[in-house]
């Protein structure tokens, strides 16, 4: 903290702790230059770009058919994906967080992996599974099931890339809350299912939202893995970030920053409701704020 | 591997407790685990195992693979240093100084991990191309960002951002007081205590996150692609040589240049978790 206290010899002495007044001013224009070139111009760009012809044209490019069934695919797709990732992210919680075991450090680390992956490799490894050339491929095609370029391969490749990110959040907070609460409530006649829903529940809500929340933006949001194994039919199979692409590449600028002005607007109220969670009940998420 | 004697301790897969669910929990852990991530993984692993020897290195050395990969880490590497050392003036500035609108902007470093990442593509390709704000003002003096190199390591500047902010501010925080204090006592001008005493303890932090922004920088597309114009040998990036391999139908090409940047990420993985227990061993924290 600066200590600029208003009094005389305050102002005359600086603290031997803090930075002169010059340097601390521009480390701040430093700062603050870098945030607002790489973050606000980009963030700013696309709600400029899409009202460039005025909110008649916005909500013309927004009411196109394609783009609507985008919306709804990508709402789809998160709806499912999301869901099953949270149970996940609470049975993987539940079992590393609670009870010691071998290989806890591993299963973690393996947990983690689909992070270190990048978004391309993790639409490939479903292509390779399920495409034609593979072994799966035609059997799957003799019974007629189809996965590439349908919403069972979007939604696979999303469960993916999203897979940790439940998981990470409650691990770190369920291991601070140990196991105390849990073992009352069992000692005074719970079943498990009582003490999970009444008494574990209750104690990771909010840090259950944070992990959703961050997941449902990449749900909603990832492009890589989903370009891979949508096949880009359109109206079928694109969600909203490839939509997007399209437009782009279709020189149809209003209309791709229209839909990445809806994207983006998903983005700021994840970061506002994330924000809101960290200030309210920042003792109720977990300590580490790393992703 | 079962004694005899009950008093002797058995190997025990997981040690006695009384809160149940262990084996369902872990269960689904696994079930899911094994369908989602170790199955596709495992596939491509033997897909590229499949190619055998001479015509995986002959695959990888292609001449237009090889220059996409150091493309990818060239501009990933650069991303990430530009990163280090702005992310670790930003988080100094969030936790020592006060000043109007730090809440949003510390809120606003999030914002690469929520925007997705074909949104910050077109946007940064809008404002750098040479007709944009910024590349209007760059063109005249010769600079082109758009379309260039440049660009890909400006959308990995963005997309990089708050791995190093994030990883080094909770450590900032926790710096104590009475170590700067010494130091200037001892006769040390602020830069001195600065670059002498904070910046070494902040080290494992710093390189910790620029591990992870170059990790990210590596395998991102979305981003990258709209701003990098995408001439082979210039400014093609290796994960879109993945997909343009696919499109031709050629997987062996694809899967082995996936297997060469799965195996890089799984080295750097293993650098981010030497970084970490390092650290741990010297300074007693967690980067």
């Amino acid at each position: 903290m600066s200590l600029d206290t208003g009094s005389a010899s305050a102002a005359l002495v600086r603290a031997a702790t803090s930075e002169t007044r010059l340097a601390r001013s521009i480390l701040i224009v430093v700062a603050l230059g870098f945030v607002v070139l790489f973050l606000l111009l980009p963030l700013a760009t696309v709600f400029i770009e899409a009202l460039r012809k005025g909110p008649a044209e916005f909500v013309a490019a927004l009411g196109d058919p394609e783009t609507l069934s985008a919306i709804l695919l990508t709402l789809t797709v998160a709806g499912i994906a999301v869901p099953l990732n949270l149970v996940f992210g609470v049975a993987a919680a539940w079992a590393i967080a609670k009870f010691e075991f071998k290989g806890k450090a591993f299963l973690t680390t393996l947990i983690d992996l689909p992070f270190s992956v990048s978004p391309v490799i993790s639409g490939l490894v479903f292509v390779l599974l399920f495409g034609a050339n593979s072994a799966l491929g035609p059997i799957l095609q003799s019974y007629g099931i189809k996965i590439l370029f349908a919403v069972p391969g979007l939604v696979l490749a999303t469960v993916f890339v999203t897979f940790p990110f439940v998981a990470r959040e409650l691990i770190p907070l369920m291991q601070e809350q140990g196991t105390s609460d849990e073992e009352a409530a069992l000692s005074l006649g719970a079943t498990g299912w009582q003490t999970f829903w009444h008494v574990t529940l209750p104690n990771i809500k909010w840090g259950l939202l944070y992990g959703v929340l961050l997941c449902n933006a990449r749900a909603m949001g990832e492009f890589g893995a989903v370009s891979v194994v949508s096949g880009h039919i359109r109206g079928q199979t694109n969600t909203m970030p490839l939509q997007v692409e399209i437009l782009y590449n279709e020189y149809n600028f209003v209309a791709a920053f229209a839909v990445a002005a809806l994207l983006a607007l998903l983005a700021l109220l994840t970061l506002v409701l994330k924000t809101a969670l960290e200030l309210r009940y920042s003792d109720e998420i977990a300590a580490s704020r790393r992703h | 591997m079962a004694f005899r004697s009950s008093s002797r301790r058995r190997w025990q897969f997981r040690q006695p407790s009384v809160i149940p669910g262990f084996g369902l929990a872990l269960g689904v852990t696994l079930t899911w685990l094994i369908l989602i991530v170790l199955i596709p993984i495992s596939g491509l692993i033997w897909r590229s195992s499949g190619l055998g020897w001479s015509q995986f290195i002959q695959l990888t050395l292609d001449p237009r693979t090889v220059n996409a990969l150091t493309i990818s880490f060239g501009t990933a590497f650069i991303a990430a240093v530009v990163n280090l050392v702005f992310g670790v003036v930003l988080a100094w500035v969030l936790v020592r100084y006060r000043f109007p609108g730090k809440r949003v902007i510390d809120a606003m470093v999030d914002l690469p991990f929520a925007l997705p990442t074909a949104v910050a593509g077109i946007a940064l390709t809008t404002l750098y191309a040479p007709n944009g704000w910024i590349g209007s003002l760059l063109e005249p003096l010769g600079i082109k960002v758009a379309f260039t190199p440049a660009g890909i390591v400006v959308a990995l500047v963005f997309v990089g951002l708050p791995f190093v902010v994030r990883t080094v501010q909770p450590i900032m925080e926790e710096i104590d007081k009475e170590v700067e204090e010494a130091a200037a006592t001892l006769g040390a001008n602020r830069f001195q205590t600065i670059s002498r005493v904070l910046l070494p303890g902040l080290l494992p932090a710093g390189l910790t996150g620029f591990a992870l922004a170059f990790a990210r920088g590596v395998g991102e597309y979305g981003s990258v692609i709209f701003i990098a114009g995408n001439l082979p040998y210039v400014s093609e990036i290796a994960p879109l040589l993945i997909i343009i391999r696919l499109e031709e139908f050629n997987y062996a090409a694809a899967t082995a240049i996936a297997s060469v940047m799965l195996l890089l990420s799984f080295i750097m993985l293993l650098v981010i978790n030497m970084i970490q227990a390092w650290s741990r061993g010297r300074y007693g924290n967690v980067a």
